[in-house]
């Protein structure tokens, strides 16, 4: 997507964040049915198609600069949002280069990446960064690689080291959160860290997809997409910060919740890292408020149904349970009981 | 994975280092860098010669931070069912070869305290590159080698000038061997042991930790199994509506690719577990030559990996 990025948008206070007629077009729907149950929906994170969310490897949006600008605001705030174990450190220097020549060769016109052997020089034209350094060499980075790098990435990232079997979430960047902690999960094991979701692991879901990821391939990565909703544009809503973003859930009323709901659709990519044979697990957040969801005739009523009949423990699950009635209502004008078209496109 | 993935490479050295034991260096066909891998990955070596193509695992035995060259050691296997006989035979300097993106199934430990490697033969390559990586760490080390005799000790000279002390050598020829007990009674806590050889090292190795109360955890081992020859039989693939021949010196995964389908895979040697096939039918008796699937499992008659197993008697189909 060749946008023209707004660096003023915020994600708190006066919430200025908004989608332009084309990042609605372009948003990720997570619900190829009217309904929605979990399941192992992993595919291939291959290129395309032109203009979609998975055009490139990491997407950048119109939204670039002031979500950079609202992962830095969380990290001054609150430094423990970025993390690694000490036997971290070759997997972060991974996920420096993953991120860097994916950018670099992706938006050519946004970021440059020269390599001379372990001298690599890095410029950063929307955020303004010119850093020339030595791959390996920490002290020549002004901070940590996988923090250096993740606050120039939008999305979080989570890197999980593979040892006995299982995977282990041992470093991460992590600030656009739908109600989880880093600082609390970190060192946890794969069904540890799913531990609260509920269903899945009777459903086989967590056994299935940790087996799936211990033969992740190099080169070959996949991803999912995973959603919950939010009230106001918020990217923080970390279990830190619930004080400031929980009782938002009570203003909700059938008449305010098109502009106060937003449906928040993460797109999970997950890849193999090369030198420390660890993952990269990469959560990245799309928010649509849902009065430009219902925008799209075939989306609003989708999630109608899709919300209408969710499954109880999900509703609770996701911090629903509040609005999701007042969500249903707002939207119900909307439904004409038409059949929708399979897939998520548009139309 | 598939052909369609596979790397090109030129082979650019080759040296007999012992009597059995070849070194063959390959660089990127594209003279570019060759992707990062870490120590104890293995390459898959596609091999398109004479009437068929064989598909074989070598761990890359390089320096991970180096990557202007892979290297491997390729054993001469007596029983060669043409693999390790076209590597030694008919590959020359500048031969092109096609190689899959490297994979590791045994990989260090990142949170061990002391690392204890055990090689046996031409065991020792995932070793020489994970030395690489722990070289310069500060996690202790050691390294115990053990070969047939002086001439057979692959790779010695680079071991002793980088490693000197850390590298402990055994020779049958002059009957010693590795003390398994005396080594595995007597390690610090948060130690782990590495093992790669023939099997009989390793059934050793892993019965003396156990033996000692290591847990599974830290026992690692890696050892491809070649597809032993064996009867020929006949596979009947359900979803693809054909039977195909497996002949006695081929796999029963070559034969099915031979037919035109994809098995989907990493090692191709009985290790990841990844080709695991669904057993529909089986009239004989299927003869499980993999480290993956458990006594239960085999029990249950309903699965096979068919990069190493066979079948024998009538009737074998499978959910392909």
């Amino acid at each position: 997507m060749n946008a023209v990025f707004k660096p003023d948008e915020t994600y708190r206070d006066d919430f200025t964040f908004r989608n332009s007629p084309e990042a609605i077009r372009r948003f990720p729907l997570p619900f190829p049915e009217d309904e929605y149950m979990y399941s192992v929906n992993i595919e291939p994170h291959v290129p395309g198609p032109k203009g979609a969310v998975t055009e490139f490897a990491f997407d950048v949006d119109e939204h670039y600069v002031a979500e950079c600008r609202e992962r830095a605001l969380v990290l001054a705030a609150e430094p423990l949002r970025f993390q690694a174990l000490p036997h971290m450190l070759s997997s972060q220097w991974d996920c420096l280069e993953l991120i860097m020549e994916s950018l670099a060769r992706d938006y050519p016109q946004h970021f440059t990446l020269a390599r001379n052997g372990n001298h690599w020089h890095w410029i950063n034209r929307p955020l303004e960064l010119d850093q020339r350094f030595t791959f390996g060499d920490v002290s020549t980075l002004p901070r940590p690689p996988l923090d250096y790098i993740g606050r120039q990435a939008q999305g979080d990232f989570v890197v999980m080291d593979q040892r006995e079997g299982d995977l282990w979430a041992e470093a991460g960047v992590v600030t656009t959160q739908a109600d989880w902690s880093l600082d609390f999960d970190v060192g946890m094991s794969f069904n540890e860290w799913h531990g609260p979701v509920p269903l899945a692991h009777e459903l086989g879901v967590f056994d299935r997809a940790l087996k799936y990821l211990l033969n992740l391939r190099l080169g070959q990565p996949v991803r999912r997409l995973n959603w919950t909703m939010t009230v106001h544009p918020r990217l923080d809503t970390s279990p830190e910060n619930y004080p400031k973003w929980g009782p938002d859930r009570a203003a909700v009323t059938p008449q305010n919740a098109g502009d106060l709901v937003h449906l928040r659709v993460e797109l999970q990519g997950l890849w193999r890292l090369p030198r420390s044979n660890a993952i990269a697990f990469g959560i990245r957040c799309y928010l649509i408020s849902v009065r430009d969801l219902s925008t799209v005739p075939k989306w609003a009523r989708r999630v109608h149904r899709v919300l209408k009949n969710l499954h109880p423990a999900l509703v609770d699950y996701k911090g629903l349970t509040r609005y999701r009635d007042a969500v249903v209502e707002w939207l119900a004008p909307f439904d004409d009981g038409a059949p929708t078209t399979p897939g998520t496109a548009p139309e | 994975m598939n052909d369609a993935q596979t790397l090109a490479v030129v082979v650019t050295a080759i040296e007999q280092i012992t009597p059995l034991i070849k070194h063959f260096k390959m660089a990127a066909a594209d003279g570019g860098a060759l992707p990062a891998f870490s120590g104890g990955s293995h390459i898959i070596v596609v091999m398109r010669g004479g009437s068929r193509i064989h598909r074989n695992p070598y761990s890359l035995l390089s320096s991970p931070h180096h990557l202007d060259t892979y290297e491997i050691g390729v054993r001469r296997m007596e029983e060669s069912r043409g693999g390790s006989h076209f590597m030694h035979d008919q590959v020359r300097v500048g031969t092109p070869l096609e190689i899959a993106h490297p994979v590791n199934l045994f990989p260090l430990d990142k949170i061990a305290r002391k690392h204890v490697l055990i090689a046996g033969g031409i065991g020792i390559t995932p070793f020489l590159a994970q030395l690489e990586d722990l070289h310069d760490a500060a996690v202790p080390y050691e390294l115990h080698y053990s070969v047939r005799s002086p001439e057979h000790a692959a790779f010695l000279s680079r071991l002793r000038a980088r490693e000197g002390e850390r590298v402990h050598m055994y020779y049958d020829s002059e009957s010693q061997a590795v003390d398994f007990d005396g080594l595995l009674s007597a390690q610090p806590l948060g130690t782990h042991v590495y093992v790669c050889g023939p099997a009989g090292l390793i059934n050793r190795v892993t019965a003396a930790a156990r033996e000692w109360g290591w847990p599974d955890s830290h026992i690692h081992w890696e050892q491809f199994a070649a597809p032993p020859v064996g009867e020929a039989f006949e596979v009947f693939l359900a979803r693809s509506k054909l039977t195909v021949h497996v002949p006695p010196d081929q796999s029963l995964m070559e034969s099915i690719e031979g037919a035109g389908v994809e098995v989907p895979y990493l090692c191709r040697g009985g290790v990841c577990g990844f080709c695991q096939t669904r057993v529909l039918e089986s009239g004989g008796e299927l003869l499980h030559n993999d480290h993956y699937l458990s006594e239960a499992e085999r029990a249950k008659g309903n699965c096979i990996m068919p990069c190493v197993s066979r079948a024998r008697g009538s009737k074998l189909v499978l959910d392909l």
